[in-house]
Order: C-alpha cells, then sequence, then structure tokens
C-alpha cells in the first residue's frame, strides 16, 4: 500500500510540478483508487504540496516571476475564509463532501479542457504563420 | 499588462477580493483546487501575464493551504502514514514534472489531464 501512496504522489507532483492542478487529481486518486476518506485526502492534499510549493516558490521569486502586490488583496480574504470553510467541510458527511468534489472536478475539468483546445488552436495558428 | 493600469482602481480591487474569497472557499472546503481557480484571477479577471500568474499563484494558496490543513489536522483529520509516503510521492513527481515541462506537448497532457478530471468527478458525484 505504502507504494500505491508514493505512486498517486508521483502522479499529483508531476502535474502539480507541470503547473497544473496536482491537488485536484492526487485527492481522487487517493479516494478513487486508495480507498482514502475524502477529509483525509484532502488534508493529505493540503500538507504534500507545501513543501514542493515553497520550493518552487523560490525558484520563482529568485526569478522575478512573483508580484507582491496581489498577495494581500488575496491571500488574506481567501485564507479567512479558507479557514471558515475548512470548518464546514468538518461538519459533512464524508460521502456528501465526495460528491461535492466531484462536480467541483467536473467543472474545473471542462474549464481546464477548453482552455488546453484555445491554447492548442492558438499554437498551430502561430506556427502557420510563421 | 496594460489592463492592470487601466483597470479602476477600485475594481481592480473588488475582483481581487471576490477573488479570493472564492479561492479561500474552494481551497478550505476541498483541500486543494485553489490555484486552479487563483490562475485565472490573475491572468484572465486581472490581466496579469501567464508566467507570473502562474507564480504569483502559489505564493497566494501557500499560507491559504497552510492555515486550512491546520484546520484539518486540528479537527482530527490526518493520517501521517498516507501523508508521509505521498508527499515524498509529490516532491519526486513534482521534480520530474517541473523538468519534463521543457520536453512535452503541454497542449496534449493539459487535454489527457482535463479528460482525467472529468472522468474522475463523474465517478465521485455520481457512483
Amino acid at each position: 500500500m505504502i507504494f500505491v501512496y508514493i505512486i498517486a504522489g508521483i502522479a499529483g507532483g508531476l502535474i502539480g510540478g507541470m503547473g497544473m492542478g496536482g491537488g485536484t487529481l492526487l485527492i481522487p486518486l487517493l479516494t478513487i483508487f486508495c480507498g482514502v476518506e475524502q477529509h483525509i485526502a484532502q488534508a493529505v492534499n493540503l500538507i504534500a504540496f507545501v513543501p514542493m510549493s515553497i520550493v518552487a516558490i523560490i525558484i520563482h521569486a529568485k526569478n522575478h516571476l512573483i508580484k507582491g502586490a496581489y498577495f494581500p488583496w488575496i491571500a488574506i480574504p481567501a485564507t479567512v475564509v479558507g479557514i471558515a470553510a475548512s470548518f464546514l467541510a468538518r461538519n459533512l458527511d464524508g460521502k456528501i463532501l465526495g460528491k461535492c468534489f466531484g462536480f467541483f472536478l467536473i467543472a474545473l475539468g471542462i474549464y481546464q479542457l477548453i482552455c488546453a483546445i484555445v491554447a492548442m488552436v492558438k499554437n498551430k495558428k502561430e506556427k502557420g504563420e510563421r | 499588462m496594460e489592463k492592470l493600469f487601466t483597470m479602476k482602481k477600485g475594481v481592480k480591487n473588488a475582483i481581487m477580493i471576490a477573488g479570493g474569497l472564492t479561492v479561500g472557499f474552494a481551497n478550505g472546503f476541498f483541500g486543494g483546487g485553489g490555484g486552479m481557480l487563483c490562475v485565472p484571477l490573475l491572468d484572465k479577471a486581472l490581466g496579469e501575464k501567464t508566467k507570473i500568474s502562474h507564480a504569483t499563484a502559489m505564493l497566494i494558496i501557500l499560507p491559504i493551504s497552510i492555515a486550512s490543513a491546520v484546520t484539518y489536522v486540528v479537527n482530527g483529520y490526518f493520517d501521517l502514514r498516507i501523508t508521509l509516503f505521498t508527499g515524498i510521492g509529490v516532491i519526486v513527481g513534482g521534480i520530474i514534472g517541473a523538468l519534463l515541462l521543457k520536453k512535452l506537448d503541454s497542449g496534449v497532457v493539459g487535454i489527457i489531464f482535463a479528460l482525467l478530471m472529468v472522468a474522475a468527478g463523474i465517478k465521485q458525484a455520481f457512483f
């Protein structure tokens, strides 16, 4: 079972490292393939990406890719609501939370699909013009 | 970039706060996915460059994730074994992913990833 967790982590990290939502993939991998309870899977995801994020942030900061001006305006309201939402999730049954998460995944997946297709068409056009 | 300066300050601030509330809710309630909302908030809604949006989103998500993680752990949702082994996997995968990014066609990977998400979502929502 240890290896299944490591493999799930690698798959999530791989997508995360490529700049796509790795966590949104890691949670269903843990619940669907490893049978992990929804709340636990969510907690694992929140913690597991922290070390990788810190390293990535340091690299991005060195490359001057981080704009601090956005930080207080977005992160402060987000953190306050994030804590409140975590308490809200606590009171929900894991199965119901899992279903809600499923709908969230479908919406994100469709959005991601549209973005990927638009980017692909744009790339092809640019290549054609060259 | 230009959009950032032409947009009225009040409007911009309102978008940032409203966006922050949405990102925070998703990240706390679902334990993830905040980054996937924060990137379009920065590049689509606020007109920031794509690379800067991706990097800045990571910084914004970090305190939300830590605060949410603490809340989950305090509420008793924690498993050391799973967290440890998955965490090791995430670090290994993250390094491979960052290296692959330069070599692979991210468009194809993006489409595969999106389809996987929809499939996993259907499984979680309906079965």
